[in-house]
């Protein structure tokens, strides 16, 4: 489990960014993103596979999650 | 020198590793490429923030250095102890230049080194006392002071000495901000993470200590974040920044002080020109404050005019027109400095080697001299910082990351640039060779380099230097041809 960071990005998708490893990438697909449940599995840019625990969707971002690494690169 | 195509750069790289041992010719080889614009993700193609070879000359920093030197070292009223021996202080005390207004030694401390110089009997039985006792010092002598940062060196980290607990209690009893910072020298691969755990401790103990007070705010605070001030460089920022009719809240590490780092939560808008070594309390105030941040680069007067424009988009029509009349106020004065230092330096190449933002950054004005980058590279940089250079450079350039002594010299020699932009280590070396350097650290003490003040100062310096005479004369008097030795002996 890592802390991660997801946040908007400039072009209007959602970015990831992993503080201890120092890894920002774009989030290429997220399993839940509906205002009752958000989460799920993310696929990143570079391949990377993320598990974050559904939550109800955040009020805004960017948010801090804990995020399980399930595949891919790092 | 002719440009090269993609595949003599290629040559140039596998020739230039051909010297190292198989493994380290592996390793070294991840960490260099030619530059293909079209390939969106650096990662795919370099290798970075990686442990440097052993054996090799890195011109990197430790994590001490990047969060005493760097990010702490250059907010004024703080004083900053160097916390183990006495060495670790005297290669990290200002030696940027990073200027402040104030009066060293009363209320302002970034040129002083304060140690708590370890002794062997401090290893042996810890050092906490010494650090209590050197606090109290501190606060008789130097009673103006705002804060103090405990810097830890490598030997703090090793003996297990708990900062934490006396930065607690001695806060408590005189009533200053204390942050220990757990920055030892052997954390991480370079000064990059002492950044980092620099950020984390303004984040822990700083950032919001006056989240509750009132602050008269107005639409248009902002602050500039990652701006060192290296020969003046935030101020020509500020000035035009509140020109624009915005009002500059906080400098953070170049010419600050601890109340503006406390009152940053409430601006509207984080500025900032080194994303490397300032993202991460950006990233932390975007998540807790809402706080929007923008990578903004105040080099060359194009650049300018983007970034401005750019940071109006983030407010009102009033901001916006203000951005314009600012450009247009300054556009003559650069066409100026343009139409007479361009013909000079027209074509004339560069190879850039520092550190968090300039292998990019400075791109855009060199561009606007009508020179050209051929090779940059990082000594701490991560895949992210690729990223953006690899859009910024030509296609077919090198980019190399952690550069090694040798490599650096033999791409030189092969390149033949007409100007190198680099560090105090390489400075040197590349004196020797005859080839025109500006030390791109501290600006060869000269600046400031931003702003549109700056770019005056920017472009005569790179033109004093590129078209120096001395540079020919250079050459060691065996290298020197038969010929011209008969003729000095003739004479
Ligand atoms: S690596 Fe350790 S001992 Fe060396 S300068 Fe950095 S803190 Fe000091």
């Amino acid at each position: 489990m890592a802390n991660i960071m997801v946040r908007k990005s400039a072009d209007g998708g959602l970015s990831f960014y992993l503080p201890k490893r120092d890894i920002e990438d774009s989030i290429t697909s997220i399993e839940f993103d509906t205002p009752e449940k958000w989460g799920g599995e993310i696929r990143l840019g570079n391949g990377g596979v993320y598990f974050i625990d559904p939550i109800p969707a955040p009020a805004r971002l960017p948010i801090s999650v804990r995020a399980r690494r399930v595949d891919g690169v790092e | 020198m002719s440009e090269l195509t993609r595949e003599q750069a290629q040559a140039l790289i596998e020739e230039v590793l051909e010297v190292y041992p198989e493994k380290a010719k592996k390793d070294r080889a991840k960490h260099l490429m030619v530059n293909d614009k079209t390939i969106e993700q650096s990662k795919k193609c370099i290798t970075s923030n990686r442990k440097s070879v052993p054996g090799v000359m890195t011109q990197r920093g430790c994590a001490y250095a990047g969060s005493k030197g760097v990010v702490w070292g250059p907010i004024k009223d703080i004083i900053d102890i160097s916390h183990g021996p006495v060495g670790c202080g005297a290669y990290s005390r200002g030696g940027r230049r990073n200027y402040y207004a104030g009066t060293s030694g009363v209320d302002s401390f970034c040129d002083i080194n304060f140690t708590s110089d370890f002794q062997e009997k401090d290893i042996v039985f810890g050092g906490d006392k010494k650090l209590a006792k050197l606090i109290d010092e501190l606060e008789g002598l130097f009673p103006l002071s705002k804060g103090i940062s405990v810097q830890s060196e490598c030997p703090v980290g090793l003996i297990g000495d708990d900062i934490e607990a006396v930065a607690k209690k001695k806060q408590a009893e005189i009533g200053k901000v204390i942050v220990p910072v757990r920055c030892e020298g052997f954390r991480g691969v370079s000064q990059s993470l002492g950044h980092h755990i620099a950020n984390d401790a303004v984040r822990d103990w700083i950032i919001s200590n006056r989240d509750d007070k009132a602050f008269e705010s107005t639409p248009y605070d902002v602050a500039i974040l990652g701006d060192y001030n290296i020969g003046g460089d935030a101020w020509a920022s500020r000035i035009l920044l509140e020109e624009m009719g915005l009002r500059v809240v906080a400098q953070w590490s170049g010419d600050g002080t601890l109340a503006e780092m406390e009152n940053t939560p409430k601006v509207k808008l984080n500025l900032l020109h080194c994303y490397r070594s300032m993202n991460y309390i950006a990233r932390h105030m975007e998540e807790k404050y809402a706080i929007p941040w923008l990578e903004y680069n105040f080099f060359g007067p194009t650049k300018i005019a983007e970034s401005l424009r750019d940071i109006a988009s983030h407010f009102d029509d009033k901001i916006k027109e203000g951005a314009e009349r600012v450009i247009a106020k300054y556009t003559p004065a650069m066409n100026a400095i343009i139409a007479k230092y361009k013909p000079r330096l027209q074509g004339k190449k560069v190879m850039l080697y520092v550190g968090g933002l300039r292998p990019r950054h400075t791109i855009g004005a060199y561009e606007d001299l009508g020179m050209e980058v051929i090779g940059a590279g990082y000594e701490f940089a991560h895949n992210d910082d690729y990223d953006r250079t690899m859009k910024e450079m030509k296609d077919a350039t090198l980019i190399y990351d952690d550069v090694t002594g040798y490599e650096f010299e033999e791409f030189v020699r092969q390149l033949k640039p007409d100007l190198i932009g680099s560090g105090i280590k390489e400075k040197y070396a590349f004196h020797k060779m005859g080839v025109p350097f500006r030390q791109l650290h501290s600006w060869d003490y000269s600046g400031p380099y931003h702003g549109f003040d700056g770019f005056a100062v920017f472009a005569r310096d790179m033109d004093m230097t590129v078209n120096n005479p001395c540079w020919g004369m250079l050459k060691a008097p065996w290298l020197k041809e038969e010929e011209s030795t008969g003729e000095l002996k003739a004479a």
